[in-house]
């Protein structure tokens, strides 16, 4: 079973209907302690990275201490900005700490181009990750952001937007991010939640 | 790179797709579910949902044809028509809508694209303007384009972003099905004045048209209704008539 940690950050209606879609079964935790049945985390959100203050200090321990145990966990949009040490966005609002690097706002680059970054563009040269097996050279994406993560070693796939380069998915172990979303990246991100749900239901077969 | 949207608009009225000629004469273009799986089979990059008759009928868009069309669609998806308050934006998007797109209401109450911007993000907050040339201006008009509203749009685009609107979606009446091509010089005027992605909707006819305003136009994403329902034009030879005239799509 899927935890789909609803903090308030906007509307997890078409999550759902994507891991539905898939054959997942999804839940909602009222409370840290009810992940304990979940296979793996998932979180979600948009908008302003202040919304993740919901993510109280027990939150960051429960979800902690499921990586370790072998629990999965991925970040969606603002959720994998999260997965960050923090962002500039709401500087004194902590993230979980398991990618290093700050979150920043886009620049739009020289020749200015509009932020926010909305709509579909490629992943470069994705890394072969779990996550993104099986996708072409240039898959597409829909995004939509003003705020994103460096691009360090977690990072599963790079995208640009007006020559500046960020962190499009991520991938260290089990903690896993996507900064686009994958609920709205049709072919390409079914392919990509499949994976994902895939690895889970392998883990778990494994721990049993 | 960052792909130019191409958005398919289903103009529905009583459950069904229609698509009148400056917003009169509706006549029947088919079931919206069977049409928005084979925009998407064709690589639409989005699609938005009208209740075109929603604001004088005083109804809300229909939750059950919302719920049909996003049930297995995994693209962005916009609703608007009639949306008046954050209880009927709620419903549509509890029905499956990504975005609200919002026009007499927030001209009405320009407080609601702020609220909803706050309770949804304000990628999910579209403000739709429709408007006509006046002179050397503008003008928004509402209500489906029976009543003026004293505004121009350019600066009600402006409000429109920073009262916390994720996009613009601008329709010239003038052109509205006529298929005479994009009205690009209010596109661009439009699209100049925000940092917001501005999507042009209103008088697309042939393939050139996008590239007219995608290029003079400095739209971000253009829409179109008449030009796919009645299979005259393919999404995919669109994208590749772009393609070949170096506008990035998504294919």
């Amino acid at each position: 079973m899927i935890a789909l940690v609803d903090y308030g950050a906007g509307n997890l209606t078409s999550v759902r209907k994507a891991f539905s879609h898939l054959g997942a079964s999804v839940y909602t935790p009222a409370s840290p302690a009810d992940l304990a049945p979940a296979t793996a985390v998932v979180v979600p959100g948009v908008g302003h990275f202040s919304a993740t203050r919901s993510l109280t200090p027990e939150w960051h321990t429960a979800i902690r201490a499921g990586l370790a145990a072998g629990r999965p966990l991925l970040g969606i949009c603002v959720g994998m900005q999260w997965l960050y040490e923090g962002s500039t966005e709401a500087p004194d609002c902590p993230g979980l700490g398991v990618v290093p690097g700050q979150c920043t706002r886009l620049t739009g680059g020289p020749t200015r181009l509009k932020v926010p970054h909305v709509g579909w563009n490629t992943l470069e040269a994705p890394k072969d990750s779990h996550l993104l097996r099986g996708l072409g050279g240039h898959s597409s994406v829909y995004f939509t952001h003003s705020f994103a993560g460096p691009v360090n070693a977690a990072t599963a796939a790079v995208t640009e937007y007006g020559g500046e380069r960020f962190a499009a998915a991520v991938e260290d172990g089990l903690a896993m991010g996507l900064q686009f979303h994958p609920e709205k990246s049709s072919d390409a991100g079914l392919t990509i939640l499949g994976n994902f749900l895939e690895r889970v239901a392998a883990l778990a077969a494994v721990s049993r | 790179m960052l792909a130019k949207r191409i958005i398919a608009c289903l103009d529905v009225r009583d459950g069904q797709v229609v698509k009148g000629v400056k917003f009169e004469g509706l006549r029947s273009a088919g079931d919206p579910s069977a049409l928005a799986r084979r925009y998407n089979v064709e690589g639409i990059d989005e699609l938005v949902i009208l209740d075109v008759t929603a604001t004088l009928e005083k109804r809300l868009a229909m939750a059950r044809t919302v719920r049909a069309v996003a049930s297995e669609l995994f693209i962005p998806l916009s609703v608007g028509g009639g949306i008046r308050d954050a209880d009927d934006a709620a419903a549509v998007v509890e029905a499956g809508a990504d975005k609200v797109s919002l026009n007499s209401a927030a001209l009405a109450d320009p407080g609601l694209i702020t609220r909803l911007a706050t309770q949804y993000g304000s990628q999910a907050v579209i403000v739709a303007i429709d408007a006509k040339r006046e002179g050397d201006h503008y003008a928004v008009y509402s209500r489906s384009g029976t009543t003026a509203a004293a505004r121009d749009a350019v600066e009600w685009a402006r409000e429109a972003e920073s009262r916390g609107a994720g996009e613009i979606l601008l329709t010239s009446i003038d052109r509205d099905g006529t298929k005479s091509g994009f009205d690009c010089e209010m596109t661009a005027a439009v699209s100049t004045a925000v940092n917001i992605p501005v999507i042009a909707s209103g008088g697309a006819g042939s393939f050139d048209d996008f590239v007219d305003v995608f290029t003079t136009g400095r739209a971000d994403a253009a829409l179109a209704a008449s030009i796919f329902h009645y299979s005259e034009k393919s999404v995919t030879g669109l994208k590749e008539h772009l393609r070949r005239h170096a506008i990035p799509v998504r294919l």
